[in-house]
């Protein structure tokens, strides 16, 4: 025990003295929350619109007031052909355009079809949707409203989708989890892979070893202090994701955060097990990339829907601890479900925490043979 | 041939082998190192003498044959042979990014020795270091010949019955060298054995007996002065080319470089 305590003493002083890295780990995450919440953002919001407008009458012109007043829409343009909307579309100054037809308003009195065009720029074709899919709402809501005032028309069935989980949709719900899982990844894989390369790049890991300590006190010795720089930093992602973008946590917090715990012994036995089979940290910290960070960010949902994924990748996901840690996290802090509904992937990531710890230990103990 | 009795020794090796894949590190040697013997352990880099170390200390398990070191097997009571040695390798094995005390005290601990019996050794090394002085400076900021020093003083703190240095004074001044081995002799004084590697044939001079490693084998055994005699040479240097390069003297009449 007491030789433990100056392990873990020692540990400490690493980390402490080398502020650099510390800040770095540290900040990371938090800077990252700050990045992908305002810069990689799918939401809908200050859509450049157009408006083609041959012969304006009051639905027309009323339309026109309940774009501006969603919120979503800016108009930057109200023209009288529809072939003015190419150069503006092809500069980039609109990014969606609405067609009425001349007499707009007479054919809806009229019970007619009143015809409008939506044009949606969509280079980005999932924002472009999603454009589509605010202006049809604001239209959905006219037609409503005209109905309910006793206004004879056709009422047309518009199909309705509704956003459940996310109804602002803000891309700041999503990447949390996704994100937590990536931070862990960092500080528990790769930190532990490299500060125990260190050790056998520099010969001290030598002098550990022929020492009394048992392997297990090593491993505890090393990877104890990251286990709780992990905890520090996923307390951190979610007091920041929840004051600056307000993601909602709905479930049980305590959950949460056990979870996060089974992620990182998960990581750091992933952590052993690299620093276990290379000896420089140069290659550690490759393998660490390549066998940790890339699967659990793009196999894990947190970039790519899993569902979108060719069906080997999406099999090859299944191994991928972060896909569970991710649908874990989405599901406490979204929906709002508790191991009623999550017993199976907190089963899987148990189970993989216990198999690589075992086979790390296991490696570390070949490694004195 | 002196005659020893098994609790003299402290070390004991019996066609101990080590195979890695098809290259044999370590071929069948035996010998065995008495009680405050200083134990010169020489050969060419490659020639077996690390994994020789490594297989006493526990860090390695042999392929074959038996070793007793301190009194017990290193197959079957690793465990107790690790707190009756102490270690130190050619690379420097204590930490830089801490402070001399900090490491003595990490040390001290792993190798379960009580706060005041680490306060008073780390007292009485640091005062016979002449290093009262940097016991709070890091250790990365101390010379390359102190922190040698420093390190075998480190490896000696829990008093153990042996020592084994691994090319401990590799890359350090002549001087310094000749510190280290006084150290070595003070050691030894003390009853500490001590088997030491190296490749500087001049420090085989130092030792009470010295072996000399070719290709997995031990060539030579035996003191200094005595191998010199029998084999008709000036110095261990050159028994030691004649060793390693059989074709040795036809190479130099050869002119060969």
């Amino acid at each position: 025990m007491k030789a433990l305590r100056g392990l873990l003493r020692k540990e400490m002083y690493h980390i402490l003295r080398d502020r650099r890295t510390l800040v770095v780990i540290l900040m990371l995450p938090v800077v990252q929350v700050v990045l992908f919440g305002y810069s990689i953002r799918t939401d809908v919001r200050d859509v450049r619109l157009a408006i083609v407008d041959p012969v304006p009458d009051h639905a027309t012109l009323e339309l026109r007031n309940r774009f501006t007043a969603a919120g979503v829409f800016e108009i930057v343009a109200v023209v009288p052909r529809t072939d003015d909307l190419d150069p503006l579309f092809q500069r980039g100054e609109v990014q969606q355009a609405i067609v009425f037809e001349p007499g707009f308003a007479d054919k809806l009195l009229s019970g007619e079809a009143a015809g409008l065009l939506l044009i949606s720029d969509a280079t980005e074709p999932n924002t472009g949707s999603a454009r589509q899919m605010y202006a049809r709402a604001v239209l959905d809501a006219y037609e409503r409203d005209l109905a309910a005032g006793g206004q004879s028309m056709a009422v047309r069935i518009v199909p309705q989708v509704r956003m459940r989980f996310n109804p602002t949709q803000e891309s700041s719900n999503l990447f949390v989890p996704g994100l937590m899982a990536m931070v862990l990844t960092i500080i528990s894989a790769l930190m532990t892979a490299l500060s125990i390369t260190r050790e056998k790049e520099t010969g001290t890991m030598e002098a550990l070893l022929v020492s009394p300590l048992r392997p297990v006190q090593i491993i505890v010795g090393k990877v104890a202090p990251y286990l709780v720089i992990g905890f520090i930093s996923v307390l951190l992602v979610l007091l920041e994701a929840r004051l600056i973008f307000h993601v909602p946590i709905e479930g049980s917090v305590s959950l949460l955060l056990f979870e996060g715990l089974l992620f990182i012994l998960v990581s750091l036995a992933l952590g052993i097990l690299i620093s276990a089979r290379t000896s420089s940290q140069r290659v550690a910290m490759m393998a660490a990339l390549v066998g940790t960070m890339l699967p659990n960010q793009l196999l894990s949902g947190f970039v790519f829907p899993i569902e979108s994924l060719p069906r080997v990748l999406q099999l090859v996901s299944n191994i991928v601890p972060a896909r569970w840690f991710v649908a874990i996290a989405r599901g406490i802090m979204l929906k709002g479900v508790g191991l009623t509904y999550l017993w199976r992937e907190t089963l899987i990531l148990a189970a993989m925490a216990f198999i690589l710890l075992a086979l790390s230990a296991r490696s570390f103990h070949v490694r004195l043979e | 041939m002196t005659t020893t009795t098994t609790d003299q020794l402290a070390i004991e090796v019996r066609d101990l082998t080590r195979i890695f894949g098809r290259f044999t590190a370590v071929d069948h040697i035996s010998f065995d190192v008495r009680r405050g013997e200083v134990f010169g352990f020489l050969g060419a880099n490659g020639a077996g003498k690390t994994t020789a170390i490594r297989m006493l200390t526990g860090l390695l398990a042999p392929s074959s044959g038996s070793a007793r070191v301190a009194g017990h097997d290193v197959y079957t009571e690793s465990e107790a042979i690790k707190s009756d040695i102490g270690y130190m390798s050619q690379r420097f094995s204590l930490y830089e990014d801490l402070t001399v005390r900090e490491n003595i005290n990490l040390y001290g601990g792993i190798y379960d020795l009580s706060d005041s019996e680490i306060r008073t050794r780390a007292h009485r090394m640091l005062d016979r270091l002449g290093l009262e002085h940097a016991a709070g400076e890091l250790v990365g900021s101390i010379p390359l010949g102190w922190k040698q020093k420093l390190a075998f003083s480190v490896a000696l703190l829990h008093e153990p019955q042996i020592v084994f240095l691994d090319e401990p004074t590799s890359g350090v001044d002549p001087i310094t060298r000749r510190q280290f081995w006084e150290l070595i002799y003070n050691a030894a004084q003390s009853g500490t054995t001590v088997l030491v590697t190296t490749h500087y044939m001049d420090e085989a001079e130092y030792c009470d007996r010295i072996s000399i490693m070719v290709a997995g084998r031990i060539a030579a055994m035996g003191t200094p002065a005595g191998l010199k005699e029998e084999s008709g040479v000036e110095s261990i240097d050159e028994l030691f080319v004649r060793l390693a390069r059989p074709d040795g003297a036809a190479a130099r009449g050869g002119a060969e470089s």
